[in-house]
């Protein structure tokens, strides 16, 4: 009896909630949320290269062309994420990147090989996406500016529309556009002292840019005299524009891939004020490259979880250029789930790209060419990459709550121009 | 000839795709099937596009700035 009492209380119970509920479409009683903190990135890397050939030195592999690098990257994202009226998902994201880099050739931009071989890079990000998650829409725009020692600025600007569709495809847009000021810094022997605007006549000082972008006050025979950052140094600029189109299809329960071409435009100045080239001669110029580009990479990925522990994931991509350069990227990551918040991730890449038509080895150039460059970036050779990645994820975060995800990655790099380098990175994600 | 092969693979495989249900998609939402790279490989993307003549169409930078190191 008073099983049946109990069970009729409920229904009734039951019944009354149900009457009680109002004919209210799905959005009554939503409230937008204002942004909030949702994730704070923070990434780091630290990049030693061993190489014997510098652009600096015009590809020389004498102890002068030494092209030796280390580079101290450290980079922090902070997301917010709100939704306003509409049930619009909004995030706003801010970044700020610190680079300190050594280059062993950059001490040659002065052909003594007494200049500043170190450099600090600074770039900040904003953006704002916004997504309507009911119509499977989106859009985004975004800002980034960087400065270095050898440019004025790098400002960019960038915007994407992404629409998904009913078959669990998504189509999006990108345009991206860069624009720097190249500070004309030129090898010392290069450097025009008689032509620089003198600062006084009566004793014929002039300043002039030496290695590193220093401004320095020199008398009429060359001779430092004194230091200053009064005058500006004269710069060229460079635009990037770049339309890029994809498409991601997830293609069955443990299969998913997509496709992205990317259209790159580029003018201006394009190579760069202290890259030597020798002649076959002997006598050195600055390298001279055309002032237009025009690139086309197009890649695929395709990922595919195998069993219950195993995801293969596959890139491939084809580029070609204006200038000749032909590559083809493979790389191939082997994720390994441990437990289902551990993964170790073995990875390889394999790279190989055809030579610019304007590059030559150190003293292979002729006087009589217009275009020239002794850049091993641009020059013909393959690539090996490979190394491993662990990440940890566990739901009630590493040591802390709010440290819900660690990554690290190591990756050993080598080119068949004899450069060699290694890669350590570390990742943390806080909630 | 691989290229062209890959291509179509590609192609061919997102066109046979079958309809994925919100609850079957547990595997291809796993963060390690995300087809983006990953947020630790971008300092390692940035260099290879230096010291590389080709760059793009794998969301790292097509442009700007130095990279003369």
């Amino acid at each position: 009896m008073k099983k049946l009492s109990l069970s009729v209380i409920g229904m009734y119970l039951m019944m009354a909630q149900a009457f009680s509920q109002t004919n209210a479409t799905d959005s009554a009683g939503y409230k937008p949320k204002k942004l909030k903190l949702d994730e704070i990135n923070l990434v780091s890397s630290y990049y030693d290269q061993t190489a014997n050939k510098s652009a600096v030195m015009g590809g020389r592999t004498d102890e002068k062309g030494n092209g030796d690098v280390t580079d101290f990257a450290n980079g922090i994202d902070v997301t917010f994420i709100g939704w306003d009226k509409k049930q619009r998902k909004n995030t706003i994201s801010v970044g700020l990147g610190i680079d300190y880099h050594t280059a062993a050739s950059q001490a040659y931009v002065d052909s003594m090989g007494t200049s500043r071989n170190d450099g600090t890079r600074i770039y900040p990000t904003l953006s704002w996406s916004r997504e309507n998650e009911r119509k499977g829409t989106s859009f985004s725009l975004g800002t980034y500016y960087s400065a270095e020692n050898n440019y004025y600025y790098s400002l960019g600007l960038n915007g994407s529309v992404s629409k998904k569709n009913k078959n669990n495809g998504e189509f999006s847009l990108k345009v991206v556009g860069f624009f720097d000021q190249i500070k004309m810094i030129y090898p010392t022997e290069f450097i025009p002292v008689t032509k620089a605007p003198p600062i006084d006549s009566t004793l014929q000082l002039h300043y002039i840019t030496s290695a590193s972008g220093r401004s320095e006050l020199v008398n009429s025979s060359g001779q430092v005299v004194g230091k200053s950052s009064a005058p500006n140094v004269p710069s060229k600029s460079r635009n990037t524009l770049t339309a890029s189109l994809s498409f991601s299809q997830i293609i069955n329960q443990r299969m998913q891939g997509s496709v992205e071409l990317d259209m790159v435009y580029q003018n201006g100045y394009l190579g760069l004020p202290f890259h030597r080239v020798y002649y076959n001669t002997g006598k050195d110029t600055i390298e001279n490259l055309p002032s237009q580009r025009f690139k086309l990479p197009i890649g695929f990925r395709l990922n595919y979880f195998l069993g219950d522990n195993i995801i293969i994931r596959s890139y491939y991509r084809f580029y070609a250029d204006s200038w000749g350069i032909v590559s083809n990227t493979f790389n191939v990551e082997l994720p390994v789930k441990i437990t289902p918040f551990v993964s170790i991730s073995p990875f390889y890449r394999f790279y190989m790209q055809t030579a610019a038509r304007y590059f030559a080895p150190y003293a292979v150039h002729t006087e009589d060419e217009q275009y020239f460059t002794s850049n091993y970036a641009l020059a013909a050779f393959n690539s090996n990459s490979f190394g491993a990645g662990l990440r940890l994820a566990p739901p009630r975060g590493i040591f802390t709550n709010s440290l819900r995800v660690l990554e690290l990655r190591y990756g050993h790099y080598s080119q068949t121009t004899d450069l060699n380098a290694h890669i350590i990175s570390l990742n943390l994600t806080f909630k | 000839m691989l290229k062209y092969g890959l291509f179509f693979l590609t192609i061919l495989a997102m066109t046979s795709c079958s309809h994925v249900k919100e609850y079957q998609k547990s595997r291809v939402n796993d963060s390690e099937m995300s087809l983006s790279s990953r947020h630790v490989e971008k300092n390692e993307l940035n260099a290879q596009s230096y010291r590389e003549g080709s760059s793009g169409a794998n969301g790292g930078k097509t442009g700007g700035g130095c990279g003369c190191n």
